[in-house]
């Protein structure tokens, strides 16, 4: 009877271990371990990325001998405190581009979520069979590297002393920057009025804008009232021009009489630090079938800058502002490596375009962005 | 009847009673004093009654003997204004109205307006000065309130103004040189000092010049000046925009010691121009890798 027990005992154990195993996802594992097709291998590693298994990760490259895991990870999670450190890949898609006996190529579009909304990153990658499974082949690019060097900054920055709590009301305190704006165009979008255009520091500091602007009904009643809250930038350097952009949702250019601009401007400290370069600008069609500028950023100057955002302007034949698109760069800026951004422009925009202009703010860690 | 009409007749008499022993209970006091000194009021009358100060920004109440003199302490009345001076005894009062005047001018409040002007612009310093006593009093009467306006060379102009109800002003305009102005406004032995800082223009006639240096080529300004040949602060904004076979490169570089420089690629020929706010400079065409 006792022996009948103990038997019974072991096998409730065994049963429970493997509905354990099975609730805990390892019938999905066991049947992904060895992926059958191409998108299955891509799915696969891309799990293993977003559990942050990022041994198993590495383990399912084709090529895992030839790149370092800290280098899949640095690609896929970033590094430097780059935006890509703050975000986490919520999900994906694949699909498969081409597929040959050995070898196939598989798209993926990585959703991250971010602290400034979602981030997007399309990715297409070579999968290639070995044995009977499907394995990913990641590229090795080897994450460039500058030489050990000095960079000679010549720092400028200005700091401010402000009156004290305790002066007399009389005693002056300085004046707050001399912003302008000069040019404004309302659009109508199908969803929404977008005003855009440009705004300058006239002054010899720099300063924190914000640019609002109230919709007027005809009866001059105030119908909405937006700001460019983050489609600028907001930290200007002395004759400084950025471009900025107000999206009103939900309303038409018939519903409104006027708009009424209202630029804000605050005396901020500042550096002039660091410069910025954005290079090869060009209009492409990007491979979801969507017109993007596309540009390399290089930073200039000799320290990390974390987070880069970039807003651009695009004119038409008459110099008139026709769109403001920004996005945020999910990679830092070392100094002197040139980083690829790109950012949406409406098809329609697009074909009207006859110049454009990126300014590039920045985020850094440390508290000294300039945004 | 007869006692209707005893009630009656107390009725009207009360008041006149009450009235008679009121006027017995006079106070006499200036009808004008100056802020922060003592001053005394007398009273009439014999007994014990109660003293009220009522003014702007102080109240006071104390114990007095009436028939003889109250001394009001100079801190009672520091602030200039209106007062009621007040003496009861029982429900018999008599009150009085004071005039406080400001004391005699010892400050100065100089507002000027803007911090930072752009050189060589008319009427574009405004400087306002309120006129007090040692109390925070506004002075309103005429005072001569001396400005004087010194440039970062030396010289100095001087410009008299009478206050008008404790306001002077004067608007000047900015020097043609940059640098700071100190302004200064004195009313007797009393002076407040501003500073103004008169900067540069817009750039002027700003030019560039390119000098290959491997594969990139080095962009330079020539020192940036507004018209009147003053150096534009250093951290003004400089764009540089080249257009070439690889599309275009933008680098918004501020000026460092008068000039602002960048490298930009040297890939096949370009076009490279330059602009600070909303001037334009000159454009170099550039043969690309040397």
């Amino acid at each position: 009877m006792s022996r009948l027990l103990a038997i019974g005992i072991v096998v409730a154990t065994l049963i429970f271990v493997g509905l354990a195993w099975v609730q805990s996802g390892g019938l999905e594992r066991h049947r992904m371990s060895a992926a059958q097709t191409p998108e299955e291998a891509v799915r696969l590693m891309l799990t293993d990325v977003q559990n942050h298994n990022w041994n198993d990760a590495h383990a399912r490259l084709a090529n895992a001998s030839d790149i370092e895991q800290r280098a899949l990870v640095h690609d896929l999670a970033g590094s430097n405190g780059s935006l890509r450190t703050y975000a986490s890949l919520e999900s994906f898609d694949v699909w498969g581009l081409h597929k040959d006996d050995r070898t196939a190529t598989v798209r993926a579009k990585l959703h991250y979520s971010t602290a400034v909304g979602a981030l997007d990153d399309i990715r297409d990658m070579k999968v290639e069979r070995s044995g009977d499974a499907w394995k990913v082949v990641w590229p090795t690019n080897t994450m460039p590297k500058l030489a050990p060097q000095v960079i000679p900054v010549n720092y400028l920055r200005w700091d401010i002393i402000n009156r004290g709590a305790g002066d007399d009301w009389g005693v002056q305190n300085v004046d707050s920057p001399q912003v302008r704006i000069v040019s404004m165009n309302a659009l109508e979008r199908p969803d929404r009025i977008v005003l855009v255009g440009e705004i300058v520091n006239e002054d010899t500091v720099p300063a924190y804008v914000n640019v609002g602007a109230t919709l007027l009904a005809p009866d001059g009643s105030d119908l909405a009232q937006e700001t460019s809250f983050d489609k600028i930038s907001h930290t200007l350097l002395p004759k400084q021009v950025s471009p900025y952009r107000i999206d009103f949702p939900g309303y038409k250019l018939k519903q409104i009489k006027s708009v009424r601009m209202d630029a804000k401007a605050m005396l901020v400290p500042g550096s002039a630090d660091p410069v910025i370069e954005v290079g090869q600008q060009r209009i492409e069609t990007d491979p979801l079938g969507k017109k993007v500028l596309r540009g390399d950023l290089v930073n200039q100057s000799g320290q990390i800058v974390n987070i880069p955002h970039v807003v651009a302007a695009y004119y038409d034949s008459n110099g008139k502002v026709i769109w403001v698109s920004d996005g945020y760069v999910d990679q830092e800026l070392m100094p002197q490596i040139p980083v690829s951004f790109a950012v949406d422009v409406p098809d329609d925009v697009a074909s009207k375009v006859q110049s454009y202009r990126v300014v590039v703010n920045y985020y850094n860690n440390d508290n000294t962005g300039n945004s | 009847m007869r006692r209707g009409w005893i009630q009656l007749g107390l009725i009207f008499l009360a008041p006149l009673a009450c009235l008679s022993a009121a006027s017995a209970q006079q106070l006499r006091a200036p009808a004008q004093v100056t802020a922060g000194k003592d001053f005394s009021v007398s009273t009439n009358g014999s007994g014990d009654g109660s003293f009220y100060l009522i003014g702007p920004a102080h109240a006071a109440k104390r114990e007095i003997k009436l028939g003889g003199e109250v001394q009001v302490r100079g801190e009672e009345i520091e602030k200039a204004g209106r007062y009621t001076v007040i003496a009861c005894a029982g429900s018999q009062c008599d009150s009085a109205t004071i005039h406080v005047q400001p004391d005699a001018a010892s400050r100065l409040s100089l507002l000027v307006h803007p911090s930072r002007v752009r050189v060589a612009t008319p009427n574009a310093i405004s400087a306002v000065a309120f006129v007090f006593d040692k109390y925070h009093n506004l002075v309103f009467t005429q005072q001569p309130v001396n400005f004087e306006v010194t440039s970062t060379a030396g010289s100095t102009i001087t410009a008299s103004r009478p206050s008008s109800d404790g306001v002077a002003w004067v608007r000047l305009t900015s020097a043609s040189k940059e640098g700071p102005a100190k302004i200064a406004a004195s009313v007797g032995k009393t002076t407040e000092v501003r500073i103004v800082r008169q900067v540069a223009s817009d750039a002027c006639n700003l030019r560039i010049k390119a000098q290959p240096n491997g594969k990139r080529i080095v962009v330079e300004t020539d020192p940036v000046r507004d018209c009147s040949g003053n150096a534009v602060p250093d951290g003004t904004v400089v764009s540089f925009t080249q257009v070439g076979p690889n599309g275009k490169t933008t680098v918004d570089a501020p000026v460092k010691k008068g000039v602002a420089r960048v490298e930009l690629p040297a890939a096949g020929p370009s076009r490279i121009t330059v602009a600070s706010g909303v001037v334009t400079g000159n454009e170099l065409s550039v043969g690309g890798r040397p």
